[in-house]
């Protein structure tokens, strides 16, 4: 395999202000600057520029994943991973390297008017070198979106709902958001679970916070009451909007012998009604 | 009728109904749809939309909004390559599933819109198209 020559190394070394100054933009004009702070962005390519060239003045391996070339991998990985938290995709992340092809291939073409069959193969090489240089980017960019969103599952998973004791014998679940998911399984079973912990007679689950509620919905909600009352429990649904239950009512579901109402608060007198408790104000 | 502007969104997989109901919901209030009619509309969306990830094996949803005599509405059409329904009249018949739902979908879906429109044959694919005028 043929390498970069001295006199490449040394071109880019003498022209890195031109050179720096034509990248930023063609970064700027290919749209790959979005949401990057201008100073962040000359520093990115400086420093990039700098331990390119110093990567390459040691000579010896092309081969990025070369020792030669840890601090260059570590720039990008920064890089990459700081471009991910700002909301880039992997496309604009990935010109920040190939958008350097277009100044550097000039460059190199001035260097070696002369000499087309050099320019050739050096032309080659360093885009050989940046293509590498580019696809490391975008694995790292990859590898840290993937973060975010295991992070932001995790977050998600950390909202799923609780179930809470409102008084001696009721438990409430107060369910949020989209509930045609793995979530619905866990939190329902959650909820039985702690029927059984607790002993409470009256569960109420207040869907308030559930956008849409869909014949599938219905389903798990109604399979739940059933599993409830086979344990001994009684269900009470509340938090029925008025066009949720319109909805209802279009959609045909049958939630007859399912008490349901209209807010939280309306259950919960209706459960210590059941339990024989009075609420008065103290004088 | 003027076509204001549409577009085609993938339901593919069980997150994709989600979205499609989010683009939905954005769509009808983009309309000034009432809030009651949006939350019909969404529910249909969810139905249908489900159906063609379930049964239609994944699909499309062709959106569009449409005016009318000054009034202005959502269009979509749910559109499959899946085996398609055999008995359509069976299949409109409430509380009957082909799977383990309650039945209630396509019917329920029918109900909550303003228009409805099926089109299905056995190895065929589905679409149903809906509108719903706010």
């Amino acid at each position: 395999m043929a390498t970069l020559h001295a006199t490449t190394v040394q071109a880019l070394q003498s022209n890195k202000l031109s050179l720096l100054t034509t990248w930023i933009e063609s970064l700027e004009a290919s749209g790959a600057t979005r949401n990057v702070k201008e100073a962040d962005l000359k520093q990115q390519a400086n420093d990039f520029l700098n331990t390119l060239i110093a990567a390459l003045e040691q000579g010896g391996s092309q081969n990025v994943n070369h020792e030669n070339w840890a601090e260059t991998r570590v720039l990008l990985e920064k890089l990459s991973h700081s471009r991910a938290l700002v909301g880039q995709d992997s496309q604009q992340t990935a010109s920040f390297i190939f958008a350097l092809k277009g100044p550097l291939f000039a460059l190199l073409q001035r260097e070696y008017a002369e000499q087309p069959a050099q320019l050739a193969e050096q032309l080659w090489e360093i885009s050989e070198l940046l293509d590498a240089l580019g696809m490391h980017t975008i694995r790292t960019f990859q590898k840290s979106r993937e973060l975010v969103i295991k992070r932001q599952q995790e977050e998600l998973l950390e909202l799923s709902t609780p179930v809470v004791k409102l008084w001696d014998g009721v438990l409430a679940l107060p369910m949020i958001g989209t509930l045609d998911s793995q979530r619905t399984q866990v939190v329902m079973e959650s909820l039985l679970q702690r029927i059984v912990d607790t002993g409470a007679e009256i569960a109420i689950i207040d869907i308030t916070g559930v956008p849409t509620v869909d014949t599938l919905v219905a389903q798990h909600l109604l399979k739940t009451v059933t599993a409830i009352r086979l344990m001994g429990a009684d269900c009470i649904i509340s938090g029925v909007r008025p066009q949720i239950a319109q909805t209802i009512v279009h959609l045909g579901l049958d939630l007859q012998g399912v008490v349901t109402k209209a807010n939280l608060a309306d259950a919960l007198a209706l459960s210590l009604k059941r339990l024989g408790v009075t609420v008065t104000k103290a004088v | 009728m003027t076509l204001a502007s549409n577009g085609t969104h993938p339901v593919l997989i069980e997150q994709d109904v989600v979205l499609a109901r989010q683009l939905v919901r954005k769509l009808a209030q983009d309309c000034g749809m009432r809030l009651i009619d949006l939350t019909k509309l969404v529910t249909a969306v969810s139905e249908l939309a489900r159906n063609t990830v379930v049964y239609g094996g994944g699909g499309y949803m062709d959106w569009e909004i449409v005016e009318r005599d000054l009034r202005s509405g959502v269009r979509l059409t749910f559109r499959d390559e899946g085996p398609g329904i055999p008995d359509i009249k069976l299949a409109m018949t409430d509380g009957w599933t082909s799977g383990g739902g309650l039945g209630l979908g396509l019917t329920g879906a029918k109900r909550l819109v303003d228009e409805f429109e099926l089109d299905t044959a056995p190895g065929q694919g589905t679409r149903v198209t809906i509108t719903r005028w706010s």
